[in-house]
Order: structure tokens, then sequence, then C-alpha cells
């Protein structure tokens, strides 16, 4: 799930100079009573595939309604490149949205669908053949330009959905839940194809998932929300491998959390207790933290190694039982009751075929895990 | 084919042979027969005592002698062109009635919808010849309207509005109304809110977006509802007979006159029969518009 490429190469936000595209500045939505987006800021920058993350009604839909146009904010500002969106409407931002319901006008063709918004901006005719022909090859829907909307499968019918929405060439196009309706497989292909397209027109992409996967391989940030508010932004392996907090680490992949108290170390070190009459845990952070403090250890399956010997190589080494095994082919998952009643996962590539697995239900193991494997969070 | 889809089919099918084919061919049957004074009051009468011969003869003496009078007669295609076009004009103006409110019904908050929706079937529930009765009422010369434009200085003498064409339009559009409300808000009920603001989103102003995608999507609701106001409308005969006067050529009232006044059944017979002739058209693309919405809908 790590992030292919080095960060180095693009982190417009890491750059102080960067003017940001989208800026949210002290943005609050109420329905009635309820607070659906509390207090926000947020900075999204030009050619960013921006990635919104959250539980159910969290407001990640109603964020993306006010950037298009289609909800006034009840406190704060939204600029785009620079301008202040108060009282514009919809038509006249350079925003365009693909709706999570697609939209397709059912009594127009595929190719009528992509040139609608085209057609409103008065383009010539030759210049919009040109442009729909490319849109439709962009999504490889040429075969399918004269049909209607319900002569077409799911998959394809979002594409046109995304094809419509990119034609006009928007500075930023919203993206709510586009994939929800596909299964894995052509999940996959159309994520690869939103990255390839994002790259080849430059456009910003802001998407709202449900899937942290899906928010992992196709964002260059990712922001996670809980109730109305930001709780991180960063990009997927930051998120991943330095959640700030503990509803972060959970939210985003598999995560073992242990409780305890502080001992600070000598150096960036602490021991973590976290049971009478166990060895703490030893763990590396920046934190100043003071003794006896309360905190969170948190560290990933894959970062454990299973093994029968005690590996004395590493700093951290407990013993358990072995209590389930999820097999899942390329990698097993071990359920791991320690003598302190923790129950820890751990995550091993399966290099053995099945039936020469080295552990079984019940066997006695030993977990090791580095000084750095883990985190030390405090909320 | 099993027995129960069998009885399945079976009973529509029981229901339009005893319910319509029936009635209709013994109406044409009246219409190709001749009057006469007796009760029943037209000729041949089928006398199947005299077995086969009796029914020759009664064949022999079916004609289309009514069918040859109604078209020398310009009174009755006169009468059908004057219906055919009341009947448009007041379906078009139901139309322009009608699709405003059935929209705002539909764009009205979630809750307020089965009320409105109620008060559009209000009407309903009292007698349709009240109705009709109380807007005679209303705009009679001595009526409510002209009584409240006169006190209010407004007018000087009264308007003329009983007796006229007018008048029928008037009521046709009143009591027709619901059908065209009911299809066309069904059918921009079941239309996806994101539509329109994916109109919006690709430069439409709420217009434009009106024009280029609610109302062509609301296109097989402005159908049924035409059609439901324009067949029945076609036939009218008690909107005709209170509102319109003397002045007004309804076919429904010339039918109504031919059975009732000059007891001529076999020409009453002729005229609906030639009145069914001309509905059976709308009625036809009526129902291919239904098919194909239904096919659009799967
Ligand atoms: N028009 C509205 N009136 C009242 N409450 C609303 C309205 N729109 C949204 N809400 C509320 O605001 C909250 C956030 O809604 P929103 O649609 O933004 O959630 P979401 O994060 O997109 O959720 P999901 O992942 O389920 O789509 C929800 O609790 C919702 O009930
Ligand atoms: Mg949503």
């Amino acid at each position: 799930m790590a992030q292919p490429q080095p960060q180095n190469v693009f982190a417009p936000w890491a750059d102080p100079a960067e003017k940001p595209l989208i800026r949210f500045e002290g943005v609050t939505k109420r329905f009635g009573d309820f607070v659906a987006v509390d207090d926000l800021n947020l900075d999204i920058y030009e050619r960013e595939f921006f990635a919104l993350l959250g539980p159910s009604g969290c407001g990640k839909t109603t964020l993306m309604r006010m950037l298009a146009g289609f909800e006034n904010p009840s406190e704060g500002n939204i600029w785009i490149g620079g301008q202040n969106m108060k009282g514009i409407p919809p038509n006249r931002r350079p925003v365009n949205m693909m709706f999570q319901s697609y939209a397709l006008f059912p009594h127009l063709t595929v190719w009528d669908n992509i040139a609608f918004g085209l057609r409103r901006e008065g383009m010539d005719k030759d210049r919009m053949r040109v442009r729909v022909d490319e849109m439709l090859r962009l999504s490889r829907l040429e075969k399918f330009a004269g049909r209607k909307p319900h002569q077409i499968s799911g998959g394809q019918r979002q594409r046109v959905a995304l094809a419509r929405s990119l034609a006009k060439a928007p500075k930023l196009l919203l993206l709510d839940e586009p994939l929800g309706a596909l299964d894995k497989k052509l999940r996959q292909d159309t994520q690869f194809e939103l990255m390839d397209i994002q790259e080849k027109t430059g456009t910003t992409f802001v998407i709202v998932t449900h899937d942290q996967e899906e928010a992992m391989t196709v964002a260059s940030r990712v922001a996670v929300m809980d109730h109305g508010k930001l709780v991180q932004v960063a990009t997927p392996a930051h998120i991943y491998e330095a959640p700030e907090t503990v509803y972060v680490a959970d939210f985003i992949g598999d995560v073992n959390i242990i409780e305890g108290t502080v001992i600070p170390a000598q150096g960036n070190r602490v021991d973590i207790t976290y049971a009478e009459g166990k060895p703490p845990i030893r763990a590396a952070t920046d934190k100043t933290l003071v003794p006896g403090q309360r905190v969170s250890f948190a560290v990933r399956p894959e970062k454990i190694l299973v093994s029968r010997e005690m590996a004395t190589e590493r700093t951290n080494a407990v013993k358990g039982r072995i209590e389930d095994i999820a097999y899942l082919g390329n990698i097993s998952t071990y359920h791991v009751r320690l003598d302190s009643g923790h129950l820890v996962s751990a995550q091993m590539t399966n290099r053995n075929r099945l039936e020469r697995r080295e552990f079984t239900w019940e066997d006695e193991v030993w977990l090791s895990w580095t000084e750095t494997a883990g985190i030390v969070l405090t909320e | 084919m099993n027995p129960r889809r069998l009885t399945l089919i079976l009973v529509p099918y029981l229901w339009l042979l005893a319910l319509f084919l029936v009635p209709f061919l013994i109406v044409l049957k009246i219409s190709l027969s001749d009057t006469a004074i007796a009760i029943p009051p037209y000729i041949p009468k089928l006398d199947l005592s005299t077995g086969w011969h009796g029914i020759t003869a009664f064949f022999a003496d079916l004609d289309f002698e009514n069918f040859v009078f109604l078209a020398e007669d310009d009174l009755y295609w006169k009468s059908y062109l004057s219906s055919l076009r009341i009947a448009s004009i007041s379906t078009l103006l139901t139309l322009l009635v009608g699709y405003p409110i059935a929209y705002g019904i539909a764009q009205a908050p979630e809750e307020w919808r089965p009320t409105l929706l109620m008060l559009v079937i209000l009407p309903f529930w009292t007698s349709f010849l009240i109705r009709v009765y109380s807007w005679i009422g209303i705009i009679s010369n001595e009526g409510l309207l002209n009584q409240a434009l006169i006190s209010s200085g407004l007018i000087a003498e009264p308007i003329q509005i009983m007796n006229t064409t007018q008048a029928v339009y008037l009521g046709i559009v009143y009591t027709y109304l619901p059908f065209m409300i009911l299809p066309i808000y069904s059918a921009l009920d079941k239309m996806d809110v994101s539509l329109t603001e994916a109109a919006i989103d690709l430069g439409c102003s709420r217009r434009q977006a009106f024009w280029l995608v609610i109302l062509p999507l609301s296109r097989p609701g402005v159908i049924a509802g035409c059609f439901l106001v324009f067949i029945p409308a076609l036939g009218e005969f008690v909107i005709p007979s209170l509102l319109g006067g003397s002045d007004t050529l309804m076919i429904g009232k010339v039918l109504w006159e031919e059975f009732f006044s000059n007891r001529d059944w076999p020409v009453a017979s002729a005229v609906a029969v030639i009145l069914l002739g001309i509905l059976v058209l709308p009625i036809m693309l009526f129902q291919r518009n239904q098919e194909r919405q239904q096919e659009t809908d799967r």
C-alpha cells in the first residue's frame, strides 16, 4: 500500500511560495442545528489528486457540494484560483462534478451527453466534434457514441459520466464516490485510468471515497474527516506510517493498539509499560513525553515478525499462542494471544505452500519488532 | 400454458369482451339499422325463431344509410371539426395550467407533496355536475365574478362568459386538470434531482436546465396527460350543454340530441361509431407512448 513515487517529485503543499488552487477558510456548514462541516481550513494545490476519506455522514459530500456551488457555507469563505466563490452560481465556477449517481441525461446519446457542456459554452461545431471524439477515445467509448445511457453497462455509464465532466477541461474536477458501483477488477482498472487521465490533462481532482485502499492508490494527499472536521491531511504513505491519532491509525489499514504508560529512556526512545511483570515496549518517538503519561502504541501487523525462537536481534519480543489464522493467499494474518492477555495480529508473507506452513493453531510463538516499527500516539 | 396463467390472461380479455366489444357491436348494429316507431325505436330486429332465414333477412336489412346521411348533412362534420378544435385547444390550455402546478408540487418540500396531491384530487369528492353548475354561479351575468368586477368599478356592464366557447374551455380545463397534473407530476417526481444539478454544473442556467433536461424528460407524462384530457374532452357533453349554450357545437351534444330529443337511435349510433373511429388513432398513439416509456424505464 505504500506510495511508489518518491515524495520530492510533487509536493506543492510543502512549498510556502506555492499558491493553492482551492482554499477553505474557516468554512462551517449547518443544516438547522446540525453542523455538517465544522470550521474547516484546507488548501488544495493545482494538479493534486486529493482524496477525502471518512465514515458515512462525516460531511464529505457537503464539502464537495460547497465547492461545486450547490450549497453555500454558513460561515467562512471558499477560494478557487484566488477568487472568492461567495455568490457565484455553479454554472459560473471553473469546476465540474461527477455525480455519484452519474446523472447522465437519459434522453441524450453518449455523444450528446459528452457534448452537453461544450454546447452550453457555444463552442463551434468542428472543435466540439474533435473534443468529444477525443473524450470518447480517452474513455474508450468510441463504439458506444450513438447509444443511450440505458443501453450501456454500469461501468460504461460511469466512464461516460467521467468523460462528460472532463470534456470542458475544468480546472477542478470533483468526483463523489465515482467507483462505488463497480466490481473490484473494474474499479482497479478505472483507478489507474483516472490517474492516467489526471496526468494527461493536468486537472486537479478531488475525490470522495469510502475505500481507503482506493485513496491510497490514487491520491497525492489524503484527508481523513470525522464529524465535519479534518483529523489529518497528509500523503498516503505518511498517513499510513505516521498517523497522528489513534482514530486515523485505526481508520487507515489494520493496526494493533496497545495502551500503556511512559518511562522515558535515553535518546528519542521511550519504554511503554503495558502489563504487570512484562518487559516494557521500547519505541522511538520525537514526542516529548512526561513519565507516567498514558499513551497508545500503534504497530501495523506486517511490521511484526512471527518466529518459533526468540528473535534476539529485535528490541521487542513477546511470547504468545496462535489463536486464529486468516489465510489470504499471498499473506497470512496470525492472531496471537499474548501472555498479558492482549490480542495482537501479525502478518507474514506465505513463502511456503500452505501444507508446509510453519505455524498452526495453538502453537507457542514469539512476536518481535524493532524500535522504529510502531509509533507512540497521545490522542 | 398452465391453467393458472390461462385464467390470469382470460380475465382481462373477458372483461374487455363483455364491457367493450359486445356493447360496441350492439351500437354498430344499431347504426346500420333504420329508425322506426317501435320499442326499441329501430328495425330490423334479429328474430332467431325463424332460423337461418331470419338471420340472412336481418343482415340483408342492414345498410350504411345513416353514415351517408351523416356525410351529407354538414351539421355533423362541422360538429366533429368543432369538437376536435375545442378538445385540442382546451388540452393545450390544460397543459399550460397543469404543467406549472405539477412542477410546483414536484419541487415542493417532500412532506408537503402528499397534501398538495390530495388537494388536486379533492374536487373529485363532490359530484361533477354540482361542480359544473357552481361555475354557472360564478361566470353568469349575475354571477360572483361579474358582481365583483362591477362593484369594484372595473367594468360597467357584465361580461358575457356564460354560453360562449370560452366557458366551455374553462369548464374542460377545470374538470380535467387533475388528469393532466398527475401523469406530469409522476414523470417529474421520478426524475433524479442530480440531473438538474448536472445540467447546471455543465453550464446551464436554471431556465436552460428546464428546457434542455426537465421538459424533454417529462415528455411521456405530458403526452399521457394530453391524451387523458383530449380523449374524453372530444366526446364531452355535459360541459358544452351546461356552459356553452346553443352557440357551441360539439359532437357529444349532437349525439345526445339525436338520441333523446329526436329518438333517432340509428343516427346517434352512427355518430358514436364515427367518434370512436376518430379516437382510435390517439388511443393507439397513447398506447405506444406508454409502451415506449416502459421500455426506457427498464
Ligand atoms: N440537505 C440536508 N439537510 C439536512 N442535513 C443534511 C443535508 N445534507 C446533508 N446533511 C447531513 O449532513 C451530514 C453530512 O452529510 P454528507 O452527505 O456530507 O455525508 P458524507 O460524508 O458524504 O456521507 P456518505 O459517506 O454516507 O456519503 C449528514 O449527517 C447528513 O445527514
Ligand atoms: Mg456522500
